[in-house]
């Protein structure tokens, strides 16, 4: 379908599940609700709303068609179009859709938000367990959630710039309250780090906008109406030449532009030497939250620089492909050994993203089929892997209250379950072939290669060491004799199955038959990267 | 010719059942029905593969020569010219594989049966075990490389899990993490390798990076007649062809356990003894030799990595000897016998006798899994005592398993009526006669030459030492036999051993090439026509003899020095030179180097790369908000103390002057007109004399 | 001995007003304040009457007279009535006393 609404309601669905929410608090004094009617209509709420949402993405899934080229916008092969003039005055529209790129990510969004709502519930948790994040203030973090993934979805479908700034402002703020508010004994540092550093990126972006949409040529609204300049970014990308803007502060515009651009987006991913609010956001956040942080907002560094820096900019992505392998070496490496030295469990898997994340960085700077292909699917893969193993995080958190990885020991003995799960998502992250993870390894590496030979060779030594820390710490938490504190433990209860089975099978099935969500995105990524490959030499 | 088998993916898929039906309801079953469920389920599985195994076998038989099966399923990855499917093939050497894999793990499975019955995690082993056999089927099915790498680190990982078995104890657990990590270094290589071979297909690098021109394919037959495309090209100054095969031999290094990265061997042998004969014996860490084996039409066009592979398998086969003579733990000798045999194999594949290299994997599947069995029957006997010192005499009571050990210690020492002297003695004769190394062909066969004296010594030792004698008592009892589903799996074995002589009997003594030669030649038509030294029959006959000679004479001491351990003979030797002594003994202290250098580093770095994230980039961030706040604080005090304070002195001195002023504000009338008067006066003075200076 | 002049109405005048201010001064008691205040005007009007009848012969001098003469009836019917006033609040109308004004 190229025309369609869509996006939006998938967008805007759970935002009304927040204004239920928010309705409920407000005739709970009439209806004389007690708190925990309110806490169960909430979580219901939420549950429904993030799943009607999923199901929708479903459906935009199966109508979705890969490679379907669309006349409206010549050059794109955006779909579910909704195209509306916003804010006349200042040229904004609201123009959502989704090509091969965004459409990954969208159905990630899909599945991930609608885990982690699963995993807020209180099921399993011990009953006297009164200050788990899931019995404290339900209705405002269900409200928040939604929030979030309204922003989310956002973020992935906007195709307006101003849009796009308003919908990842909008992904802000309740992440900041949910790590603020409902997160561990250092929330409030954690929240305040997340969210500097977060604003930090986002005024870099906005100047950029602002540039950017100054420096536009005039075109024409979606109404046909003729505006000096745009917001578009399918505009800003097909009818500008930035190259020719001349110097901006000095400085290439493009130049300029883009590491603003970059550097707020290298935050999110989070790049080194940009990384660490993750470590910290992740250890307070509670776990569902955790779930989105690493599963989905991680991705949207990466979704940006690809969707503007990459194709607005293609100059300046040629002149800084360098930088970016070499950041993307540095974070494979780096983050490997700062994880082997980790304690906390948590921390280690926030490490472990950082690494991951690396190789996206890696594959995409090399202009490659297959670099840019593995870039992006390696974003799905750690969006399917890392949610995974903050789950599991949660379980042994939920139990042991601590997350000390030296202070277990044994618990394959007790929990064979919990260790079975915890050590195939080890293997899924430490990229074993036959699993999802090695492909979009293997993808980045092989598209890396050809132009960064021995970058390539210095990253893959750093598998060498993910198995090293994965291993390591699978020993020091399941193996060797059980530790005496915990033969109570239990082993997983059904909603913790019920959230982490679904990701285990996607992280078999897509191990062997990945070709779904390859063909998702392999020809507009194709369409992507040629200019990018033709201007640096390479075709 | 091609010929599509639409069975093919059964072969490695039954086992992943068995694996999957253990795994989830395995304990289930265990406890509900007893041991019979699970590994009836896991035993009846691997047989079908190797019935289905034999079927293809049989069936590639009956098409004329040079064909192969192919099982394509469906399209793995495809992205721009990277194009990977999930298919199967059979060729004649992965036949050969498919059916030791089969053949011998299912032996190995009913073994199993006898070795670890009532284990509390029974089914968690069948499990595992079957699991391996699904990796280690994909692993020689895999119609392309990426395929051959998922059984390739699949296997790796059963091994860790296997070894790792019994995890309670932490010995057992680091022993398995060893493996794994150092099987992934072997990875890192087998990956890089691939990466330079994709590329070099098609098209040329240059200053820019790589330009994309040609075709690619990773199917090892179109790669076949892809790979001259490469012999032209150069990375990093050196030829890539070369580099693509020595990379692909670090992998192999890791996976089949040669110098430098054999030390994971001897310690998996931590795992239960089926795992060790299974894995560690049998079939995954032949891998390695299979994998350049498979890609013979590479190694064929690059004499450097040719030389290095047999320099490599040669030292590995010599040193690993020297290290198994003075062991003391029977898995141990035999893990560093299978070290040493290993190497021999990589003799075999690195001076182009790629065939008689996989008939000595062959063979060695037979023997040295029959040998690894029958020392677990021992263990098993002697409560899991796998000191030798404390054995002896075990021959009485255990006759099967003394005569099968036996049978097999014939085989590997090399002796002419077992299997293994026919494939030892070709890859030494091959490696004499080469021509294609860049040394002299003695050079490696003098190497493996001096190991096949070591192999008889060390093995009969550990027969001698093991059977003979006065019998050792286990808590008051004489060990006793095993049940037949031990013994028989032990006679099976032996007799494979005996038996696969008959397919290698030498060309010098039939006049006409053996049948697993002809029987492989297809798969390695690429080498056929490498050049040799030209030695005639007479120095063959020649070195055979020396074989048999050095066998005998290693025989010949064993017996001298531990038959029925009544010579002193050894003790004093050992205090004549205890550095030596000391040195083998501790495996050159090779683990210890390791330790001090790569592990030790590797955790030094990652301690300072976790000081400078932690204390350098949040340091910054940190001061960055620090200074922040103090620019604050300075701003704050300036706020107070510089723009308050000028509003407030102005306030304080209007407010001071007041307080002064006010006191002439008495309130009383007189001083009030007194001012008045005074005023008046001094204005009428002032107007006077202003008026005085005007006018 | 000479005919009086405007030498001598000056010099009473002159005399009149200095011994108003001492009086206006010097004395505490409200009324002799107001004495000494009524011996100024006076003294003012004893000026104008003299430089009206000695100067240039116009009448002007004696009209601020009459005036004087008015206002002063009018000042001393306000000033007793504040001393009036005075006297009821303060129960005494020595100026020195009543310094309610003080600052």
């Amino acid at each position: 379908m190229l025309e369609s609404t869509l996006l939006t309601w998938i967008t805007f669905v759970p935002s009304m599940g927040m204004g239920i929410i928010g309705l409920m608090l407000l005739i709970k004094p009439v209806l004389k609700l007690s708190n925990q009617t309110l806490d169960n209509l909430s979580r219901f709420v939420a549950l429904v709303a993030s799943g009607a949402a999923f199901g929708l993405v479903l459906w935009l899934w199966q109508g979705f068609e890969p490679g379907l080229t669309n006349p409206a916008y010549p050059t794109t092969q955006l779909q579910f179009v909704h195209h509306l003039v916003w804010i006349e005055a200042f040229n904004i529209e609201y123009f959502m859709g989704v090509d091969g790129l965004s459409i990954t990510m969208v159905i990630l969004t899909g599945l991930i938000s609608f885990i982690a709502v699963v995993a807020s519930f209180p099921w399993g948790i011990e009953k006297n367990d009164k200050k788990h994040f899931s019995r404290k203030s339900v209705p405002g973090f269900m409200a928040m959630v939604l929030l979030l993934e309204t922003g989310m979805f956002g973020v992935f479908c906007a195709l307006d710039f101003f849009l796009f700034y308003v919908f990842w402002e909008v992904m802000l703020l309740p992440m900041y309250f949910l790590i603020g508010v409902w997160g561990g004994p250092r929330k409030e540092y954690a929240a305040i780090k997340f969210f500097l550093y977060t604003l930090a990126g986002s005024v870099l972006m906005l100047l950029a906008m602002i540039a950017l949409y100054f420096a536009s040529n005039p075109t024409t609204l979606v109404d046909g109406s003729p505006c000096s300049h745009t917001f578009n970014l399918i505009k800003l990308a097909t009818e500008n030449d930035f190259g020719s803007v001349g110097l901006l502060l000095g400085v290439d515009f493009t130049k300029i532009v883009f590491i603003g651009l970059f550097i707020a987006f290298a935050i999110k991913i989070p790049m080194f030497p940009f990384h660490t609010w993750l470590p910290d956001a992740h250890v307070e956040a509670p776990t569902p939250i955790s779930v989105i942080l690493a599963g989905i907002l991680l991705k949207m560094g990466i979704y940006g620089i690809l969707r503007i820096n990459y194709s607005i900019l293609p100059e300046a992505t040629v002149w800084a492909r360098y930088a970016i392998a070499v950041f993307g070496t540095i974070n494979i490496v780096y983050a490997a050994f700062v994880c082997m030295a980790q304690k906390d469990l948590k921390k280690l898997i926030a490490y472990s993203s950082v690494s991951h994340m690396g190789f996206c960085l890696l594959g995409m700077a090399a202009f490659t089929e297959q670099g840019i292909t593995g870039a992006v699917y390696q974003m799905w893969n750690h969006g399917i892997i890392s949610p995974a193993l903050f789950l599991l995080a949660g379980v042994i958190y939920d139990r042991a209250h601590h997350r000390e990885i030296e202070g277990f020991g044994g618990l394959s003995k007790q929990m064979p379950e919990y260790g079975a799960l915890t050590g195939l998502a080890f293997m899924a992250s430490l990229g074993l072939p036959g699993l999802n993870g090695f492909i979009s390894e293997a993808l980045c590496f092989l598209g890396a290669f050809n132009v960064f030979t021995v970058l390539t060779v210095l990253s893959a030594l750093g598998v060498v060491i993910t198995a090293a820390y994965y291993l390591w710490t699978i020993q020091r938490m399941f193996l060797g004799p059980l530790n005496q504190k915990y033969v109570n433990l239990r082993d997983m209860n059904w909603r913790e199955r019920l959230t982490l089975y679904p990701l285990s099978a996607i992280m078999i099935v897509l191990g062997f038959y990945p070709m779904p969500i390859l063909d998702l995105m392999n020809h507009t990524l194709h369409e992507l990267v040629k200019p990018l490959a033709e201007a640096s030499g390479l075709l | 010719m091609i010929q599509e088998c639409n069975f093919l993916w059964l072969i490695p898929f039954l086992p992943l059942v068995g694996a999957f039906i253990n795994g989830s309801m395995g304990y289930h079953l265990h406890k509900r029905l007893g041991e019979k469920i699970n590994h009836s389920i896991s035993v009846i599985l691997p047989w079908a593969s190797c019935f289905l195994a034999f079927w293809a076998f049989f069936q590639l038989r009956s098409l004329p020569e040079g064909s192969i099966l192919v099982n394509h399923l469906w399209t793995w990855v495809a992205v721009g010219a990277f194009h990977v499917d999930l298919a199967f093939s059979v060729d004649p050497l992965s036949s050969m594989m498919i059916l030791i894999v089969t053949f011998v793990g299912s032996l190995i499975h009913v073994y199993s049966i006898g070795y670890m019955h009532g284990d509390k995690s029974y089914w968690r082993f069948f499990c595992y075990l079957n699991l391996f056999m699904f990796a280690m089927l994909m692993l020689v099915l895999g119609d392309n490389l990426l395929l051959m790498f998922v059984g390739w680190e699949g296997v790796g990982l059963c091994s860790y899990l296997l070894i790792g078995f019994w995890y309670e104890d932490l010995n057992n657990a680091r022993a398995g993490m060893k493996a794994f990590v150092v099987n992934r270094v072997g990875d890192f290589g087998f990956l890089v390798g691939f990466f330079i071979l994709f590329w070099s297909l098609g098209g040329v690098w240059n200053e820019t990076g790589y330009q994309i021109t040609g075709n690619f394919s990773l199917t090892f037959r179109e790669l076949g007649g892809m790979i001259e495309a490469a012999s032209q090209k150069q990375l990093w100054g050196v030829p890539v062809l070369t580099l693509v095969g020595l990379f692909f031999f670090i992998g192999a290094t890791g996976k089949s356990a040669q110098i430098p990265l054999y030390v994971w061997l001897p310690d998996a042998m931590a795992g239960p003894t089926p795992v060790s004969a299974l894995i560690h014996a049998a079939t995954m860490v032949t891998a390695g030799v299979y994998m350049v084996a498979r890609m013979n039409f590479l190694f064929v066009l690059s004499p450097t990595a040719m030389t290095v592979v047999a320099l490599v398998g040669a030292a590995t086969a010599l040193f690993a000897a020297t290290i198994g003579c003075f062991q003391h733990d029977i898995k141990k000798v035999l893990a560093y016998s299978t070290v040493s045999q290993l190497g021999y194999m990589f003799i075999g594949v690195g001076v182009g006798a790629f065939w008689a290299g996989s008939y000595h994997l062959l063979t060695h599947a037979f023997f040295k899994a029959c040998l690894f069995l029958g020392a677990g029957s021992v263990i098993l006997a002697m409560h899991h005592e796998q000191d030798m010192r404390k054995m002896g005499g075990l021959g009485k009571t255990m006759p099967i398993t003394r005569w099968t050990y036996w049978f097999a210690c014939v085989a590997i020492a090399g002796f002419p009526i077992a299997s293994g002297f026919y494939s030892k003695d070709e890859i030494l004769w091959k490696a004499f006669n080469s021509g294609t190394l860049l040394i002299p062909g003695w050079i490696p066969w003098l190497m493996g030459f001096l190991a096949a004296g070591l192999t008889s010594f060390y093995m009969w030792r550990s027969y001698f030492m093991t059977f003979t004698g006065p019998t050792a008592l286990v808590h008051g009892h004489e060990p006793e036999e095993q049940k037949p589903v031990v013994t028989w799996v032990l006679a099976v074995l032996a007799a494979g051993a005996g038996v696969l002589l008959f397919i290698g009997l030498p060309h010098l003594w039939m006049h006409t090439p053996s049948a697993i030669e002809q029987f492989l030649s297809p798969v390695f038509s690429a080498a056929s026509n490498l050049p040799v030294a030209g030695f005639g029959h007479g120095a063959e006959w020649g070195l055979m003899a020396a074989s048999v000679a050095v066998a005998v004479l290693g025989l010949m001491v064993a017996w001298w020095l531990y038959r029925g351990r009544k010579s002193e003979v050894p003790g004093r030797i050992l205090e004549r030179f205890p550095g030596i002594h000391r040195v083998v003994y501790n495996k050159y202290y090779v683990d210890e180097i390791y330790h001090a250098t790569a592990v030790s580093g590797f955790l030094s770095i990652s301690r300072i790369s976790n000081w400078f994230d932690v204390v350098i980039i949040d340091g910054i961030v940190n001061a960055v908000g620090l200074f922040t706040r103090v620019l604050a604080w300075i701003d704050g005090v300036i706020d107070t103390y510089l723009v308050d304070g000028m509003v407030n002195l102005v306030g304080w001195t209007v407010k001071n002057t007041g307080m002064r002023l006010r006191r002439i504000q008495t309130g009383r009338l007189p001083t009030y007109l007194t001012g008045l008067v005074f005023g008046i006066v001094l204005i009428l003075v002032l107007v006077r004399f202003l008026m005085d200076t005007t006018s | 001995m000479s005919t009086i002049g405007l030498q001598h109405y000056l010099f009473i005048s002159a005399l009149l007003f200095s011994l108003g201010i001492v009086c206006v001064l010097t004395r505490r008691h409200a009324v002799a304040i107001l004495i000494g205040i009524e011996l100024i005007l006076n003294s003012a009007s004893l000026n104008m009457i003299a430089f009206s009848r000695f100067g240039q012969g116009n009448i002007q001098g004696s009209v601020f007279v009459l005036f004087i003469i008015v206002l002063a009836a009018a000042e001393a019917v306000v000033a007793l009535a504040m001393i009036l006033a005075l006297q009821k609040r303060m129960k005494t109308i020595e100026v020195d006393k009543t310094n309610s004004l003080k600052g």
